[in-house]
C-alpha cells in the first residue's frame, strides 16, 4: 500500500530522474486557480460565509491565492488561513515525528461557515480525512468543500474533490511535484516516472 | 530525537528547537473549544512516581490526555515498591501492561536511565525528575517560557540562583539553555555548587548582586531550610539576605528581565512575596506552558516507529 | 601423591626450564618419578601461587552470594593459593570461634589456604576492641585484623589496635574512609559526580585517614596496612610514610588499576564499589605507585553480590565487584602489557609481598627446589572475552563482562596438588 503522497519537496527535484515533464506551467496554474475560484463562487452563489483553509504546506499558498481571486471578483474580503493536520494523521507510527505546521483560523472562526479546504494534490484521500477531523475540532462549519490543484487518482477512501484544477491519471510509480513561487521560486506541476525512486 | 528523554544533555540544538516549536503550536490548543487531539489514541502512558509530585504528575497526565493517550498513574510511594519490590519488577509489570511511554519520577539519580537501558522495558522513558540529577521537561518549559518573553535565546543572559548542588532543575537548565545559545550564570554559596562545576558550560558566581544588572532572566531555585542542618549555610535568614530575590534586588534588574521559579516556592526565603506576585514574574505561566511542552515531548517520542 | 613435571615453563617470565612438583615441594626435574604427569608448559609463565590479602567469602551469613567453597574455587581459577577472608560476615569474624569456623571450611574445601581476617572491633561497630589475641592464638592463627567495609575512624581506638597487635606481630588493615565526609556518598567526587547528580566521595575522605594512620603507626612503631588505595594523593602519602621508615604497606585492587568514574555515567551499579572508581589521573598514579613499590601489592577486594543487589537503581545497589578470576588478566593488561611491571615483579606484588604482610610462611616463595609447590601457570598470549556465566563464583557482578582481556590461568598447584589444570577446576 503506498503511503499517502503529498506534494514533494524541492530537494526531490534535484534528484529527479531524466523522464520528468511539465504538466502545468505557471500560466496553466493561474488559469486553473482562477477557474476554481469562479466555480466556488458559482456553487455557493457568492462569497458570503466563505472561509478558505489551506492544508500545509503548499495548500496554504493556494488557499490565499484563491481567496485573493475571489476577493477581487467580488470586491470583498474573503478570510483564508491554514489548517495543520499533522496531529490527525493515521500514519504517525509509520513515519518519523513531523514538526507541526501552523494552524491559522481567521478571526470569524468556522462556525456556520462554508469552509473550502485547499490542497495541492489529491491522492489517497487520507490527508483530507485528517483535515475533516481537524476541522471538526475547530468548530462546526455549515458545509465543507474540497479544492485541489491536481487530482492524480488512486483514492483509498470515499473522498472526491468539488473543484479540480487538473485531473492527472498517474501510475503509482510516478511522482507528482508541485512547485509554487511562495516556496520554490516558480510555479509548475511536474510528473516524473521515478524508477523505483521515492 | 532519541527514543527516551533522560537528560537535556542528550538533546541537540535541533531537537530542542523542534520540541519548543511543536509546543508553540500545541499551546494554541488551550484557546480552542476542543482541547483534545486524537494523536496518541490507543497509546498508553504510565506515570510512575516513586516520589510525591502532584504538580508534575498532573501536568504529564493532562498532556497525555490531551493527546488522547490512555493514562495509568502508578504511585509507587506507599505501595509494594517502597517495601522492597524492585525497580525491575515494577518495570516488568509495566511492560506487561503494554506501556508505550513511562514517565518516571524517582528519588535516585539515574533511575530513569537504568529503566531505559536495562532492557526491562521497550517503552520510551521520560525522566520526570531523578534524585539530584535532572528534570528535563522542567528545563524545556523554562526555555519555552523564556523564548516567549525574550525571543531567541542566543546571547541572552540567564542567572540561576540557589541550591545548584541538589537541584535537578539547575542541571537540566544549565545544559539546555547553553545548548540554545544562552549565557548561563549559576549563583550560589560555595557550599551549594557542585565540585566539578567548572567543567559545565556556565559561569559561576558567589555574588548575586554582581549578577543582576545585565541579566535577561533570573531563575530562583527552591532552597530547603533543612540544608542549614548540614551546615550548607548558617541560617535561613543569612541565606535569604545573601541570595534571596527581594524587592531591592528586583529593582536592580533590567526593565525587561523576567523572574522564574520552578516551584514550589518558599516565599520569604529565596524570593519575596512581592517579587513572586509581580507582573514580571512568570511563575504561573510556567505551569501552563508545562502542559504544552510535555505534550510536545510525548508526541515527538511516541509518534515514531515502535522499536 | 601425583608428581607434576611442568615442561618448558618460564619461571617469572625468564628463561624456560622444567619444574618438578613432588611431595608438595618444588624438586629437581632430574628426580622426576616415572609416573609423573607431564604438563606442557611451553609458552606459559610460572609464578609462585598468588596470595590475596583482601577477599570477601561471605560465609557465614550470605551463602547466597558466595561460600568458602565457591570463593576458594574462584580463587584457584584465578591462580591464587591463599586468600584472606574478610571479617564482615554475619556473624562478624570477631571471635576465635568464627575465625576457626572459616578456617576449617577453607581446609575442607581444599582449593586454597583460607586465612581469616579478624575484626578489629566487636561487630565492626567501632566501639570496643575485639579479642584480637584470642583470634591470634586460635587454630586460625590470625595475623591480619580489619574492620573492612567500615573504617576504624576513632583515632584512639585505632592507636590502641595498632599497638596491641604488636604482641603477636599482627597488622591492622585499615579501610580508610572518613565517615562524615562520605555520608550517603555514591561515587568519586569530581566532574562526573557533579554532572550525574550523585553524592560525591571526596579523595580527601580516604587521604585524611591514611595520613592520620601513617602518623599513628610511626608514633607507636606498629605495622599498618592500607586497604584498597584509590587516589593519587593516597599514593603520595604512603610514599612519604615509607621515606620515614615507618612500617606502612598498601594494596591496590585490579579494578582501581583499570576502571574510572566515567563508567558511573551508565548508572549501572556493576561499577558501584567502595572505595569508588576514581579518575584516569588516579589510575595512572596507582599504576606508578605499584610499579615503584610504594604500593606493595595487588589485592582483589573480591566482593560477590547476588543479582538482585545489582539489578536496581544505583543508590539502592550494593557496593563491590568480583575480582579473583580476573585479577591476573587485569594486572597483565594494566601493568605488564604497558611495560610497568615484568612477570618477576608481578610475582613480587601478587605473591611474595602479600604473603609477607599476612605472615604466610608457606606462600610467596621462590620457584627453586625446596620451596613449597605453590605454583600458577599463566598463558600471557591468550586473549579471552569475560563472560560472567563462566565464573565459578556464586555471583555474577564482574565489571569486565564483555571485555577482552589478556592472560589466562592454565594451572594452579596448592602444595603440589593441582586445583586447576587445563584451565579447569579439579
Ligand atoms: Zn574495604
Amino acid at each position: 500500500m503506498p503511503p499517502a503522497q503529498r506534494s514533494s519537496s524541492t530537494q526531490a527535484a534535484t534528484t529527479t530522474p531524466a523522464t520528468t515533464r511539465v504538466v502545468l506551467d505557471a500560466a496553466d496554474i493561474t488559469r486553473a486557480l482562477t477557474r476554481i475560484s469562479h466555480e466556488i463562487l458559482e456553487r455557493n452563489k457568492g462569497s458570503a460565509d466563505l472561509v478558505i483553509l489551506g492544508i500545509p504546506t503548499r495548500g496554504v499558498a493556494l488557499a490565499h491565492r484563491v481567496a485573493a481571486v475571489i476577493g477581487q471578483v467580488e470586491d470583498s474580503h474573503v478570510p483564508s488561513g491554514s489548517l495543520d493536520i499533522t496531529m490527525y494523521r493515521d500514519d504517525l507510527r509509520l513515519r518519523p515525528a513531523r514538526t507541526l505546521e501552523p494552524t491559522e483560523i481567521p478571526a470569524r472562526g468556522v462556525d456556520g461557515a462554508v469552509v473550502v479546504l485547499v490542497d495541492d494534490v489529491l491522492f489517497s484521500g487520507r490527508t483530507v480525512r485528517a483535515a475533516l477531523d481537524a476541522l471538526g475540532d475547530v468548530g462546526r462549519p455549515k458545509a465543507v468543500q474540497l479544492a485541489v490543484l491536481v487530482d492524480r487518482g488512486h483514492r483509498q477512501l470515499p473522498i472526491r474533490a468539488d473543484f479540480v484544477g487538473k485531473n492527472l491519471p498517474t501510475s503509482l510509480l510516478e511522482r507528482v511535484q508541485v512547485s509554487l513561487a511562495e516556496y520554490d521560486g516558480d510555479d509548475a506541476v511536474l510528473i516524473s516516472s521515478a524508477d523505483g525512486a521515492g | 530525537m532519541q527514543r527516551h528523554l533522560l537528560s537535556t544533555a542528550d538533546l541537540t540544538r535541533d531537537d530542542a528547537v523542534q520540541i519548543l516549536d511543536t509546543a508553540e503550536e500545541l499551546r494554541s490548543l488551550a484557546d480552542r473549544p476542543i482541547k483534545k487531539l486524537p494523536t496518541l489514541r490507543g497509546r498508553t502512558v504510565v506515570n510512575l512516581f516513586f516520589e510525591d509530585s502532584t504538580r508534575t504528575r498532573i501536568s504529564f497526565e493532562a498532556a497525555a490526555k490531551r493527546l488522547s493517550a490512555d493514562v495509568i498513574n502508578f504511585s509507587a510511594k506507599g505501595s509494594s515498591v517502597s517495601k522492597g519490590e524492585s525497580l525491575k519488577d515494577t518495570a516488568l509489570t509495566l511492560e506487561a501492561m503494554g506501556a508505550d511511554a513511562v514517565v518516571i519520577r524517582h528519588g535516585s539519580s539515574g533511575a530513569p536511565h537504568r529503566l531505559a537501558t536495562s532492557g526491562w522495558v521497550r517503552s520510551s522513558v521520560v525522566n520526570a525528575g531523578d534524585g539530584t540529577h535532572e528534570h528535563p521537561t522542567q528545563a524545556l518549559l523554562d526555555a519555552f517560557t523564556l523564548r516567549r518573553h525574550l525571543g531567541e535565546l542566543d546571547g541572552r543572559r540567564v542567572t540561576i540562583v540557589g541550591d545548584v548542588l541538589h537541584s535537578r532543575v539547575a542541571r537540566s537548565n544549565a545544559l539546555l539553555l547553553s545548548t540554545l545559545g544562552a549565557e548561563v550564570t549559576l549563583v550560589a554559596p560555595p557550599t551549594l555548587l557542585p565540585v566539578g562545576v567548572s567543567s559545565w558550560p556556565v559561569q559561576t558566581s558567589y555574588d548575586l548582586d554582581a549578577s543582576l544588572d545585565k541579566c535577561d532572566a533570573v531563575m530562583m531555585l527552591r532552597v530547603q531550610s533543612e540544608r542549614m542542618n548540614d551546615a550548607f549555610f548558617p541560617s535561613a535568614r543569612e541565606y535569604s539576605r545573601r541570595y534571596g530575590l527581594d524587592d531591592r534586588r528586583f529593582a536592580r534588574l533590567p526593565e525587561h528581565a523576567i523572574v522564574m521559579h520552578p516551584g514550589p516556592m518558599n516565599r520569604g526565603m529565596e524570593i519575596s512575596a512581592d517579587v513572586a506576585d509581580h507582573a514580571r514574574s512568570v511563575i504561573v505561566e510556567q505551569v501552563t506552558n508545562g502542559v504544552a511542552v510535555r505534550m510536545a515531548v510525548l508526541y515527538l517520542l511516541l509518534s515514531r516507529e515502535p522499536a | 601423591m601425583t608428581a607434576y613435571l611442568l615442561r618448558g615453563a618460564a619461571p617469572l617470565g625468564g628463561p624456560t626450564r622444567d619444574l618438578l612438583l613432588h611431595d608438595g615441594r618444588i624438586a629437581d626435574p632430574a628426580d622426576a618419578p616415572t609416573n609423573a604427569v607431564t604438563v606442557d608448559a611451553a609458552g606459559l609463565v610460572a609464578l609462585p601461587g598468588l596470595v590475596d590479602l583482601h577477599t570477601h567469602l561471605r560465609e557465614p551469613g550470605r551463602e547466597d552470594s558466595e561460600t568458602v567453597l565457591t570463593g576458594s574455587q574462584a580463587a584457584a581459577m584465578g591462580g591464587f593459593t591463599a586468600v584472606h577472608a574478610m571479617a564482615n560476615t554475619d556473624p562478624v569474624a570477631d571471635t576465635a570461634g568464627v575465625v576457626e569456623q572459616v578456617h576449617n571450611l577453607g581446609r575442607v574445601a581444599g582449593y586454597v589456604d583460607v586465612r581469616p581476617v579478624g575484626a578489629v572491633t566487636v561487630g565492626l561497630a567501632g566501639q570496643r576492641l575485639a579479642e584480637l589475641g584470642a583470634m591470634a592464638d586460635s587454630a586460625a592463627r590470625v595475623r591480619v585484623f580489619s574492620d573492612d567495609g567500615t573504617c576504624v575512624s576513632d583515632a584512639v581506638l585505632m592507636r590502641r589496635a595498632l599497638e596491641y597487635v604488636k604482641a603477636f606481630d599482627g597488622v591492622i588493615a585499615q579501610h580508610a574512609q572518613e565517615p562524615r565526609l562520605t555520608e550517603g556518598a555514591q561515587m568519586n567526587e569530581g566532574a562526573m559526580s557533579g554532572v550525574l547528580g550523585m553524592r560525591g566521595w571526596p579523595a580527601v575522605a580516604e587521604e585524611a585517614v591514611i595520613a592520620r594512620d601513617c602518623l599513628l603507626a610511626g608514633h607507636v612503631g606498629s605495622r599498618l596496612h592500607v586497604c584498597h588505595v584509590s587516589t593519587a594523593g593516597s599514593v603520595e602519602l604512603i610514599r612519604w610514610a615509607k621515606t620515614k621508615g615507618w612500617a606502612v604497606t598498601a594494596e591496590v585492587t585490579p579494578h582501581h588499576l583499570m576502571l574510572t568514574d566515567e563508567l558511573a555515567s551508565t548508572y549501572d551499579p556493576l561499577y558501584k564499589v567502595n572505595p569508588p572508581l576514581r579518575t584516569a589521573e588516579d589510575v595512572d598514579a596507582l599504576r606508578a605507585g605499584l610499579a615503584d613499590g610504594t604500593i606493595d601489592c595487588v589485592a582483589t577486594d573480591h566482593a560477590p553480590h547476588p543479582t538482585e543487589d545489582k539489578e536496581c537503581e544505583w543508590a539502592a545497589a550494593a557496593m563491590g565487584m568480583l575480582g579473583l578470576e580476573t585479577a591476573v588478566s587485569v594486572v597483565q593488561h594494566a601493568m605488564v602489557d604497558t611495560g610497568l611491571l615484568d612477570w618477576a615483579a608481578v610475582a613480587d606484588r601478587m605473591s611474595v609481598r602479600p604473603a609477607a604482610i599476612g605472615s604466610l610462611g608457606d606462600h610467596g616463595g621462590t620457584l627453586e627446589p625446596g620451596s613449597a609447590a605453590n605454583v600458577v601457570l599463566v598463558d600471557p598470549s591468550s586473549l579471552r572475552t569475560i563472560d560472567p556465566r563462566e565464573s565459578v563464583s556464586l555471583s555474577r557482578n564482574t565489571p569486565y563482562a564483555g571485555l577482552e582481556l589478556p592472560g589466562r590461568v592454565v594451572a594452579t598447584f596448592l602444595r603440589g596438588r593441582a586445583t586447576v589444570l587445563d584451565g579447569k577446576l579439579q
